[in-house]
């Protein structure tokens, strides 16, 4: 339970749950908000009644986390959903995505902004292609923290060695994917051992808890704080009797940290100014790092708007047009080879043709298919594209807002596909 | 290294003022969504931070069911006098005089299924592409999905099976002509962030929040202020009791809840305790499991 006063030191992290079908994914997070008393007494009773009327025994923990009627009338989850929860140390968000092979959209989207993934695999099945899937999205989209839950080890008579044999497995598969930070947990969602509280079934487990892990796992270096990049999101100009002249660049800082007075360079125009001040409502400040929120003036009148960047001249980013790229398509139109969409990375916006696929990702086997160039929904591909304008961007690998692409259909305007720069 | 960390609460608070930029830059017109409750007042903090130190580059839109809390409108009025921000007020009781909407009829005719159509009216009206309301996921299991932007067809309604997927901090507000959207910068919030935030901003709120002595009477299990739009059924009285309002809407349908909590940290020690959810003492959300998900495709926030 949160007190009152703790609250001016919590952080906040921000995790995705994947999963098989039945692996035990809503029972682990009903189990968390559960036992966070996230739950309140109002959801509680309707739980109880929904259960109830679906004849089933006791309360279904599972229920909490499916959202919307039509899917609760098919009986599956289909898009993603966020669940809040806290302790006295952190608030949590959770992006849950549904464990469906075609979702593989969904997945990728609730990792986009994810310190952590919790993968669950079932103790009795142990490390399938799914759990690989899930691995390789994981890797992809370069989420800091993996933690492997080995679920229903009540159903395996919290066995060391089953554990230690799924444990074994996964890294066997992961040594070939770039994974920084893996946990392994023995778990069982539905009796609680080794969710919030430790085990007594499972002794010769001496690592943490999940809560244990969530709570205190370092996420200071989860963003750069080495590159400076600020793209430029509004340029606030109050043309008031108070201000009559100011001239802001707001925006959110998306690498490194700038300082009152340190030399910047402007992309594209190349021109360098030293930064006069750094304004927030609450009074100025003498330095920003990501992910804040602020507004810079310059020394200099230049002309600068949306889309421009501001970085040190010592450590600039690519300025480059033809650009490779790790797609997942997210829409049921295919790709289009040779077709235009519209690109938007970070506060620019420019219009961009595909024009190569160099591979299809088989992300059971991760193998690359050179032949097959058909890009559509839920696949994994590396093509090449070109921008009607230079995008100022880092690998995805060095940052990720500045390494991060959508690509929008113009006919449609919807967005048919998250990248990541390589 | 370890400096470079921001709180939660800073976290959340940069994330909204990026959103509220991201509408300022990618729609032609939009507007902020203003009722007088707590997470409107946020939102409208947060708007005036996002921009400082110039203006709010929107306007400012309360649908009013002409159901209020005397409180709420006295409060709202004084707060657009202090900070010379921008407000416009549409009338549910316009659409009615208009025809477009029905009055309900019974105990306590509930205005809040008309605001939808004042709201699509004054949106059109307005020509607003965009409108940002203050809705947060937490509140309810049928917003849980529901995007930063959510895209509106021109009917306003909501297809929750054509959403755009949001990735990282791309936010998609490309749209046909006539279409709109709905955007909600506090998404990620839940209703103690917005009780610590308040108190840690030092944020003015409406005396409604605070225990007072109220004349209430239960109905179904929800205290309804007395006002003039209640007619008691058999048997019910008005009781005066010490409460204080959890949300502030439209009398006829917003409970208020038995409270002695007179200051910010009692109600954040209350909210850490309270085992129900501030829409739980909601009427209209009462009606169905499913109500909010129905309203929602109609066109309400
Ligand atoms: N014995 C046992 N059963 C579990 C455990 N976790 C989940 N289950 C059961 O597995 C089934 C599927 O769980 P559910 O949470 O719905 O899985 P999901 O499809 O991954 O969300 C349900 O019948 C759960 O009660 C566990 O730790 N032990």
């Amino acid at each position: 339970m949160i007190e009152t006063k703790g609250y001016l030191d919590m952080e906040l992290l921000r995790f995705t749950t994947a999963g098989s079908v039945d692996d035990g994914k809503s029972t682990l997070i009903g189990r968390l908000l559960y036992d966070s008393k996230a739950i309140f007494e109002d959801q509680m009773d309707i739980l109880e009644e929904t259960s109830k009327q679906r004849g089933e025994e006791g309360i279904n923990l599972a229920l909490l986390t499916d959202g919307l009627r039509s899917e609760r009338e098919q009986g599956i989850t289909i898009d993603v959903a966020y669940r809040y929860f806290a302790t006295p140390k952190r608030k949590f968000i959770i992006a849950d995505t549904p464990g469906h092979i075609q979702y593989t959209r969904n997945m990728v989207t609730g990792a986009s902004t994810a310190n952590l993934a919790i993968l669950l695999v079932d103790a009795r099945i142990g490390v399938i292609e799914q759990t690989k899937r899930h691995a390789f999205i994981a890797s992809l989209l370069q989420i800091p923290h993996i933690a492997v839950c080995i679920n229903k080890m009540d159903l395996v008579n919290y066995d060391k060695e089953a554990y230690e044999k799924i444990k074994s497995d996964f890294q066997r598969f992961s040594a070939k994917l770039e994974i920084k930070d893996v946990h392994f947990i023995p778990i069982s969602a539905l009796h609680g051992d080794n969710v919030v509280d430790r085990s007594s079934r499972m002794d010769w487990y001496e690592g943490s808890t999940l809560m244990h892990l969530l709570e205190n796992i370092h996420i200071g270096s989860d963003h750069n704080h080495v590159d400076c990049r600020f793209p430029v999101q509004f340029v606030i100009r109050p043309q008031s009797k108070e201000y009559p002249d100011y001239r802001g660049y707001s925006g959110r800082v998306e690498g490194g940290v700038f300082k009152e007075g340190d030399e910047i360079t402007v992309l594209p125009s190349g021109f360098t100014s030293k930064i006069k001040s750094i304004d927030t409502f609450d009074g100025p400040i003498k330095e920003a790092f990501s992910p804040m929120s602020i507004c810079m003036t310059l020394e200099d009148d230049i002309d600068i708007s949306r889309g421009d960047m501001l970085v040190r001249e010592n450590n600039q980013p690519n300025a480059e047009q033809d650009i490779d790229v790790m797609i997942c398509w997210m829409n049921e139109r295919k790709m289009i080879l040779r077709g235009k969409y519209t690109i938007r990375h970070t506060t620019q916006t420019a219009r961009c043709i595909v024009k190569d696929v160099k591979y299809k990702m088989d992300i059971n086997t991760l193998h690359r298919d050179e032949e097959d160039k058909e890009i559509g929904l839920n696949d994994i591909g590396r093509i090449s594209i070109r921008t009607t304008k230079p995008l100022f961007f880092d690998s995805y690998r060095r940052n990720r807002n500045t390494g991060s692409i959508i690509l929008i259909d113009e006919a449609t305007n919807e967005t048919v596909a998250a990248g990541m720069i390589i | 290294m370890s400096s470079y960390n921001l709180t939660h609460l800073k976290e959340l608070e940069s994330e909204a003022i990026f959103i509220l930029r991201e509408v300022a830059a990618q729609f032609e017109k939009p507007v902020m969504l203003f009722s007088g409750g707590k997470d409107s007042i946020i939102m409208f903090h947060l708007a005036r931070k996002a921009f400082y130190p110039g203006k709010i580059p929107f306007p400012l839109m309360h649908v009013d069911t002409g159901h209020n809390f005397p409180e709420t409108l006295k409060f709202r009025d004084r707060l657009m006098e202090e900070t010379g921000e921008n407000l416009i007020v549409k009338y549910v009781q316009d659409s009615i005089d208009r025809g477009t909407a029905v009055e309900e009829i019974g105990l306590n005719p509930s205005r809040n299924g008309l605001q939808t159509v004042t709201l699509l009216e004054g949106l059109e009206e307005g020509k607003y592409d965009c409108a940002m309301g203050g809705a947060r996921r937490d509140e309810e299991k049928a917003r849980a999905k529901e995007r930063f932007f959510s895209h509106r067809d021109e009917f306003g309604q909501w297809d929750p099976k054509n959403q755009r997927p949001e990735l990282w901090n791309l936010f998609n507000g490309r749209k046909r002509i006539g279409e709109h959207f709905r955007v909600f910068p506090i998404s990620n919030w839940t209703e103690m962030d917005v009780w610590q935030y308040i108190l840690h901003e030092s944020i003015e709120l409406p005396s409604l929040y605070f225990s007072h002595k109220r004349e209430v009477v239960n109905r179904d299990g929800v205290l309804l202020g007395k006002c003039d739009y209640i007619t008691l059924k058999d048997g019910e009285k008005w009781e005066e009791k010490t409460v204080r309002c959890r949300t502030i809407g439209d009398m006829t349908c917003t409970g208020v809840s038995e409270s002695t909590a007179k200051t910010l940290e009692d109600i954040i020690e209350e909210v850490a305790s309270t085992r129900i959810t501030e829409r739980g003492g909601r009427a209209d959300d009462k009606r169905s499991e499913a109500a909010m998900e129905d309203r929602k495709k109609e066109g309400y926030f």
